[in-house]
């Protein structure tokens, strides 16, 4: 199929016709350019919004303690609800398939300081098990273990920024240091870079809950529990999130409706949403963009009826010669394939090329970033390319294939 | 070479059905050099149509070099023209973006032989026609008499055992007409049979035998 000799013949039909040419392909690299710049800022948007879930497992629940708002079993609303370890306890033994679980205490902002330098930072004790649910990065040492829990250790896993104003100087190595967390002292055992971009996030201090439990609060509150669902799906995972409230209702006394008692954050639920939000839109563009692309298929159908028009007398001396119709309907298809196929991947080009300029020039917002089409989009584009060309060439190469030669040679 | 039997054709147009060929019956032996003869509308181009597969007939039998040639299908009957027949038409028919050496090389390509292989043996037919220095050349710059001798050596190159030439010299002046039937009468004499559709006397009569075709039945057959 691909010998010289057809690329010739299409060459020379091609630079007889110009204009002719460059119209129909026009058409369809417009229609392709449009497609993959619509594709890649639709690929934006998702960037945009996945950027806004980051630091954090994609899969995980959280359970903040609240105050109730419905009357329950003859208590009345506005009742604080307070969580210990014995929910903590509670949960993880009760549901299954959760593989990762941790309570906090939130301390809020506290003095901390090493030496001379002073900081107000935010404490977040914890379990070992949320550096994976919160997917924190360490950068130096290692996060909490079930040791420093079991031990009540003072130690303290701090964020890249906190090292960063408590560390200056001459004094940069913070690994083995005691700071000072509202007048005790904890030794750094890591450092930390939160994936989120929220700046915030990287001025916390992990530290143990127990430790924290027996130091700051005396005894044993917890104000968030979350876990990960692990391998569940996304009804597994509604459903342990809803035994989750039926044993924290009958632990706690509260209506399992009421929203306010306890709130849960399901984020694979929120994942989900946008996940089908996305492929929502997708759909939506690629249905534009293959309808732009019909228009230019069409364009090109159109010329190829006028190629097989006039080449008629040809078609028929190549029959009397011995051309089978297959040959024939082989000449035809690749001349449209081939027009499609270079117009568009031209378009292809100059779109790429635009979404990586805007890419690069552009400032990422914070519901839009990085605009681009992957290797995925091209591919299916060159595929739609292909099957537009076959499917434009087809009825044109089908009338060829039925010249009768002796019509196309009858001399007028 | 060639036998035909009580052939009958007729064009369906609209409403009406216009009987062109009322039973021909034709035997042309291997080498012969026949003319057909005959005014516009006789049948004589049908006819020619039915010997070269470009066309099918209502009843009747045809055989080509002992092939029964009835109701093939398009690509047997394309690959039958590609190796028994060789066409010469009055307009030339020469491709236009292709050079004299592919314009000759063009059934080789349909036999699936290789690019340089045809090439050289196009080369060799051209230089058989005398036309070795405008190989490279394309249709439009060649004269009428360079024309036909392209066409005359695509015809030949796929080794056919018979050549149809409808009106060879029709587009020809008289000078270039007779150096042509020269050339037709030399590849007879190589044993290709030919025939030659054509109202000119005196071209018909350089050939064995002349056909007279008036309203779709032979009327005559002259040997000259």
């Amino acid at each position: 199929m691909f010998e010289i000799d057809k690329w010739q013949e299409i060459l020379s039909t091609v630079k007889k016709n110009r204009l002719r040419t460059f119209l129909t392909g026009f058409s369809v690299a417009w229609g392709i350019f449009m497609l993959v710049v619509l594709l890649g800022s639709g690929k934006g948007l998702e960037n945009g919004v996945a950027e806004q879930f980051r630091g954090g497992a994609t899969n995980g629940v959280w359970i903040t303690s609240g105050v109730t708002s419905m009357k329950y079993k003859g208590l009345k609303t506005g009742r604080p609800i307070q969580f210990t370890n014995e929910d903590y306890n509670s949960l993880n033994t009760t549901i299954r398939g959760h593989d990762h679980i941790s309570s906090r205490l939130f301390l809020g902002n506290n003095l901390v300081s090493y030496k001379n330098q002073y900081g107000s930072f935010f404490i977040s004790p914890c379990h070992p098990d949320y550096g994976y649910i919160k997917e924190i990065e360490l950068i130096r040492g290692r996060f909490l273990n079930n040791i420093d829990i079991h031990d009540f250790r003072k130690v303290a896993v701090i964020g890249e920024k906190v090292k960063a104003s408590l560390f200056k100087g001459a004094d940069t190595v913070a690994m083995g240091k005691y700071i000072t967390i509202n007048g005790v002292l904890f030794k750094v055992v890591g450092i930390f870079r939160d994936f989120s971009r929220n700046d915030n996030e990287q001025k916390r201090i992990y530290i143990p809950i127990s430790s924290a439990q027996r130091i700051f609060n005396g005894n044993n509150i917890v104000q968030q529990i979350s876990y990960t669902t692990g391998t569940a799906t996304p009804d597994q995972a509604n459903a342990m999130v809803e035994n989750t409230k039926s044993l924290l209702s009958r632990r706690h006394t509260f209506d399992v409706k009421d929203q306010r008692a306890v709130e849960v954050w399901n984020k694979s639920e929120d994942v989900r949403r946008f996940s089908a939000l996305f492929a929502g839109i997708r759909l939506f563009i690629w249905i534009i963009g293959i309808g732009t692309i019909i228009a230019g298929v069409v364009g090109v159908s159109n010329i190829m009826m006028i190629v097989v028009k006039e080449r008629t007398k040809e078609i028929g001396v190549r029959k009397a010669l011995g051309a089978s119709p297959g040959s024939i309907i082989g000449l035809i298809l690749q001349e449209a394939i081939a027009i499609t196929g270079f117009s568009g991947y031209i378009g292809l080009v100059l779109g790429i090329g635009l979404l990586e300029l805007v890419s690069s020039k552009m400032p990422s917002t914070e519901f839009f970033r990085n605009p681009e089409a992957d290797f995925s989009i091209a591919i299916g584009a060159t595929v739609l390319l292909i099957v537009a060309g076959a499917i434009a060439g087809f009825v044109p190469a089908m009338k060829a294939a039925k010249v009768r030669p002796v019509d196309a040679l009858r001399d007028e | 070479m060639i036998n035909i039997k009580n052939i009958h054709k007729s064009y369906v147009m609209g409403q009406s059905r216009l009987h062109v060929l009322k039973g021909i019956d034709l035997e042309i032996k291997s080498g012969e050099m026949i003319s057909v003869m005959g005014a516009s509308g006789s049948g004589k181009s049908t006819l020619l149509n039915i010997l070269g597969i470009l066309d099918n007939y209502d009843t009747g039998e045809y055989s080509l070099d002992g092939t029964p040639i009835r109701k093939l299908n398009e690509r047997k009957a394309a690959a039958l023209r590609n190796h028994l027949l060789g066409f010469v038409f009055q307009s030339f028919n020469l491709i236009s973006f292709k050079n004299a050496m592919e314009n000759v090389a063009l059934p080789l390509y349909y036999q699936k032989v290789s690019r340089k292989k045809r090439n050289i043996i196009a080369m060799e037919y051209l230089e058989r026609m005398g036309l070795k220095e405008w190989a490279h050349h394309l249709p439009n710059e060649l004269s009428g008499g360079q024309k036909q001798r392209i066409a005359i050596a695509r015809a030949l190159i796929a080794k056919p055992k018979v050549i149809l030439a409808d009106e060879p010299t029709g587009a020809l002046d008289s000078v270039t007409s007779l150096e042509m039937m020269d050339i037709l009468q030399e590849i007879n004499r190589t044993g290709i049979t030919m025939v030659i559709v054509t109202h000119e006397h005196d071209i018909a009569a350089r050939t064995e035998k002349t056909i007279k075709i008036t309203d779709g039945i032979i009327t005559e057959i002259i040997k000259n």
